[in-house]
C-alpha cells in the first residue's frame, strides 16, 4: 500500500506535503487579506460612530499617538480625530486597563472638545458573563451615566461611589467597575495631553 | 452495506462528543451559547471533510514512518484556510472564538479520523466520513450550547426572551462540565434504548 | 475474588444507625436555626420550611420515578441536606432560589452519583456554590435586607447598630471592601457590630447559619457528647485557620485580619463544624482527616486574604472533598492487598 519508508521518499514527500500547503495558505491568503483589512477597519469606524458626534472625515486616516502619563512616555493611546467640515468634532480615545477581573479590557472613549464625555464603547474584554460584562450593555445606566460628564476639568471623581467617588458601580461587579473608571481616567488624560500638545 | 452508513455512523454510533468523547478542550471550551458551538462545530467539519480527502488521496504516497507529519501538516493548512475565511466574512463569530479556532489542529477527532479511516478508505468513503463525523459533532456542540444558553443566559440562538440573567453558572466552566455530562447521559440512553427495540 | 476488602467509608450500617446519626444532626443543627428564627422570624422559618421540604420531595422523586427504587427519605439525610442548605443561605431568599438550590443538592450533587454514600461532594456545599457562582447578586448584596422584610421579634438595637444596611455586606465582605478603600484595619475594626462578643452570640449579616457562633458551637459540643462525630476534622481546620491567619495578621497587622476574627467570622464554624465533618465526604483515618482539615483551613485563608470572594469556606471543603479518596489510600495499610502479595 504505501511506498517504502526510505529516507530519500520520505524527505521528498514531507517538503511536497509542506510546499502543496504552503501554497495553498498563500493563495488563501492572498485572496481573503483584503476582506480582513475591511472587516478591521469596519469594526474600528463602526466603534468610532458610536462614541463621537456625527463626521465626515474618515478618523482612521487621522489619528496620534498620545501619552497618557508623561512620567511614562513608552505607554501610549491612539487618537482618531472625527471632523466636520473641517471642524473637529470629538476625539475618539483607545484606552486599555489592566484592572480588569478577567485580565485586561479595551474601550473606545469619545470626547468632544470642549472635554465631556459622547459616549463609549467596549472593543474587547475578558470579563465574566452576566457580571463584569455588563460594560457592553449599552443602555445600562453604568454607560450612559458617563455622557456628558466632563472628565478633564477635575470636577468628576473618577471612582466608584463604594470607594467614595461618583460613579454609580455595576452591582456584583466591583471590580470590573473600578477597572472601567480607570480606563476612563487614561483616557482623560490622553485627552489632557492632547489639549497641552495643540497649545 | 452502503456507503450511506458511513455518514450516519458519524452521527450516533461514533459520534465523536458523546461516545468517542474526542475533542473535549473545544466542547468545553466554546459551547457557551448555540451559535458558538455551532460555529465551532461547522469550522471544525470544513476541516475535516477537507483533511480527510486529501489525505485519502495521499496515503498511498506517503511512507509509512512520517505519515503523522504529513497528516498534521495537511490539517494545519486546512485550519489556517479556515481561520482566514472565518476572520474576513464572519469576524465577530471569529471574535468570540478566538484562540479554539487555530486549535482545531490539535483536535483529536480531526487527526482521529485521518489515522483511523481516511487512511484505509476511498476519497468519497472518507468524504462522507468526514461529513457524518462534522455533525455529529456540531449537533453535539449546538445542543450544549443551546442548553447552557437556555439555562445560563435565557435566551435561544441568541434571542433573549427575558431581560433577566439565568444560572450563571451554566455559562462558566463549570456548566459545561454539568451539560455535556448530563447530555452524555442522555445520548447513550437513547441509543442503548434505540439498539434494543 | 475471595479475598477480604477493605474499603472506604461509608459502610453499610443498618438503616436504624444511619436514621439515628442524622437525628442527632438535626439536633445538633436545632440552636443555630432558632437563633436564626429568633433574629428573622417568618422569613427564617419560610427558608428552612422550603429548603427541607424541597429536598425530601426531590430525593424521593428521584428515587421512585428515575431510580425505580425503594424510598430512603427515611434514613433522614434528606432532611439534614436540607436543614444545612438552609442554614448556608441569605435568610431573604426567595422560594426559587431555595428550590434551585434543593434540587442541585439533591439531583445533581447526591443522586447523580448514586445517592447517600456514593456522593464525592457535600451536596448542601455544592448547591450553595452554585447558586453563589449564578446568582452572585442575591446571595451576597441584598443578605442584609431580610431585618426590614420579616422581623418578627424587634431587635431593632441590634440592626441599628450593624453594617450599613444598604450596601448589605458580612462582616467579612465588609472589611474587604473598607480595605479596597484604604482604611486601615484598626479603624475598620473598630465598626459597631464587629466586637468579639457580636460575632460570638448574634450578628446580622450573611447565611442563616452564621448568625451566632455559640449556637454552633453549642451544636458541635452536642455531636462529640454522643459520640456522632471525632473532632479532628473540626479542630485542625480551626487551629489552622488560626495559625496561619495569625501568621499573616502579625506580619502586617494594617491588611489582615486577625486570627480571632477570621475564627468567629463567616461560615467557618458551621463549615468546620457540620460540613467538613460529613462521614460521606472525610476521610476515614485520623492521619487523613488531620490532613483533611490542614488543607481546608489553609485553603480558606488563601481565599478569604487573597482570592476574589470575601468568603472561601465552603470552596475549600469542596476542594478538600476531591482528595478524600486520595486521602484514604494512605492508611490503613490495606490487608487485602498485603495478603495478595505473598
Amino acid at each position: 500500500m504505501a511506498i517504502k519508508s526510505s529516507l530519500r521518499n520520505m524527505v521528498v514527500v514531507l517538503t511536497l506535503v509542506c510546499l502543496g500547503a504552503s501554497a495553498a495558505v498563500a493563495v488563501v491568503y492572498a485572496v481573503t487579506k483584503d476582506p480582513i483589512a475591511a472587516a478591521v477597519a469596519d469594526k474600528t469606524n463602526k466603534a468610532i460612530e458610536e462614541v463621537v458626534p456625527s463626521f465626515d472625515n474618515n478618523p482612521s486616516e487621522e489619528t496620534m499617538m498620545v501619552v497618557a502619563d508623561l512620567q511614562n512616555p513608552a505607554e501610549t493611546n491612539k487618537v482618531y480625530v472625527a471632523r466636520k467640515g473641517g471642524e473637529i468634532v470629538g476625539y475618539a480615545i483607545e484606552s486599555t486597563t489592566k484592572k480588569g477581573f478577567g485580565g485586561p479590557f479595551t474601550i473606545m472613549v469619545g470626547f468632544t472638545p470642549d472635554g465631556k464625555v459622547y459616549n463609549t464603547s467596549v472593543l474587547s474584554h475578558s470579563e465574566t458573563p452576566g457580571l463584569g460584562a455588563k460594560i457592553t450593555d449599552k443602555g445600562s445606566h453604568f454607560i450612559t451615566q458617563w455622557k456628558d460628564k466632563n472628565l478633564t476639568d477635575g470636577s468628576v471623581n473618577l471612582t466608584v461611589k463604594k470607594d467614595g467617588g461618583d460613579i454609580d458601580a455595576i452591582t456584583a461587579s466591583t471590580i470590573s467597575s473600578r477597572a472601567f473608571c480607570n480606563a476612563m481616567e487614561i483616557a482623560a488624560n490622553v485627552f489632557n495631553n492632547i489639549s497641552t500638545e495643540k497649545h | 452495506m452502503s456507503k450511506f452508513k458511513y455518514l450516519i455512523d458519524g452521527i450516533v454510533k461514533n459520534n465523536p462528543t458523546f461516545v468517542l468523547v474526542l475533542g473535549m478542550c473545544p466542547t468545553l471550551a466554546t459551547t457557551t451559547s448555540a451559535i458558538n458551538g455551532m460555529g465551532m462545530g461547522l469550522a471544525t467539519t470544513a476541516v475535516l471533510i477537507c483533511s480527510n480527502m486529501v489525505i485519502s488521496l495521499l496515503a498511498p504516497v506517503i511512507p509509512n514512518k512520517v505519515r503523522i507529519p504529513c497528516y498534521i501538516v495537511v490539517i494545519a493548512a486546512f485550519v489556517t484556510v479556515v481561520q482566514f475565511v472565518m476572520q474576513a466574512f464572519t469576524p465577530s463569530l471569529y471574535e468570540t472564538l478566538g484562540i479554539f479556532i487555530p486549535l482545531i489542529v490539535v483536535n483529536c477527532i480531526v487527526l482521529g479520523r485521518a489515522e483511523a479511516f481516511a487512511n484505509k478508505h476511498s476519497v468519497g468513503e472518507s468524504a462522507l466520513d468526514g461529513i457524518g463525523i462534522g455533525i455529529g459533532f456540531t449537533l453535539a456542540l449546538t445542543c450544549i450550547g443551546l442548553v447552557r444558553e437556555l439555562l445560563g443566559n435565557l435566551s435561544a440562538f441568541d434571542n433573549k426572551f427575558s431581560s433577566s440573567d439565568g444560572m450563571l453558572v451554566f455559562v462558566l466552566a463549570p456548566g459545561a462540565f454539568l451539560v455535556l455530562g448530563y447530555l452524555m447521559v442522555l445520548f447513550n440512553r437513547l441509543k442503548d434504548r434505540k439498539k434494543k427495540a | 475474588m475471595n479475598t477480604l476488602i477493605v474499603s472506604p467509608s461509608p459502610h453499610v450500617h443498618g438503616k436504624e444507625s444511619t436514621r439515628k446519626i442524622m437525628g442527632d444532626v438535626i439536633i445538633a443543627l436545632l440552636p443555630a436555626v432558632l437563633v436564626s428564627i429568633w433574629f428573622f422570624g417568618l422569613s427564617a422559618i419560610h427558608l428552612v420550611c422550603v429548603s427541607v421540604l424541597s429536598c425530601v420531595v426531590f430525593e424521593y422523586l428521584i428515587q421512585k420515578l428515575l431510580l425505580k427504587g425503594r424510598s430512603t427519605v427515611g434514613d433522614l439525610s434528606a432532611v439534614v441536606t436540607g436543614v444545612l442548605l438552609a442554614l448556608n443561605l441569605p435568610v431573604c431568599s426567595p422560594w426559587w432560589l431555595i428550590v434551585i438550590g434543593a434540587f442541585v443538592a439533591i439531583g445533581v450533587a447526591k443522586m447523580t452519583f448514586g445517592g447517600l454514600g456514593q456522593n464525592l461532594f457535600n451536596p448542601a456545599l455544592v448547591a450553595r456554590v452554585v447558586l453563589l457562582v449564578s446568582f452572585p447578586v442575591l446571595m451576597t448584596s441584598t443578605a442584609f435586607h431580610a431585618p426590614e422584610t420579616g422581623y418578627l421579634f424587634g431587635n431593632s438595637d441590634v440592626a441599628a447598630t450593624a453594617l450599613d444596611a444598604t450596601s448589605g455586606a458580612t462582616p467579612l465582605g465588609f472589611v474587604k471592601e473598607q480595605l479596597a478603600k484604604g482604611v486601615p484595619m484598626q479603624e475598620i475594626m473598630a465598626t459597631p457590630g464587629l466586637s468579639y462578643t457580636q460575632l460570638l452570640f448574634a450578628r446580622l449579616g450573611g447565611s442563616a447559619g452564621e448568625l451566632s457562633a455559640i449556637a454552633l458551637i453549642i451544636g458541635f459540643i452536642y455531636l462529640l457528647c454522643r459520640r456522632v462525630i471525632k473532632p479532628w476534622i473540626s479542630l485542625s481546620i480551626l487551629l489552622t485557620v488560626f495559625v496561619f491567619a495569625g501568621i499573616l495578621w502579625l506580619a502586617n497587622p494594617a491588611k489582615f485580619t486577625d486570627p480571632v476574627f477570621n475564627l468567629l467570622s463567616g461560615g467557618l464554624l458551621l463549615g468546620a463544624f457540620f460540613m467538613a465533618t460529613d462521614y460521606v465526604t472525610s476521610p476515614m483515618t485520623a492521619k487523613g482527616q488531620v490532613i483533611f482539615g490542614i488543607g481546608i483551613g489553609i485553603i480558606t485563608i488563601l481565599i478569604r486574604e487573597f482570592g476574589a470572594y470575601p468568603e472561601g469556606v465552603s470552596f475549600a471543603i469542596l476542594i478538600m472533598n476531591a482528595t478524600v479518596p486520595l486521602l484514604n489510600r494512605f492508611q490503613p495499610k490495606r490487608f487485602a492487598v498485603e495478603a495478595q502479595k505473598k
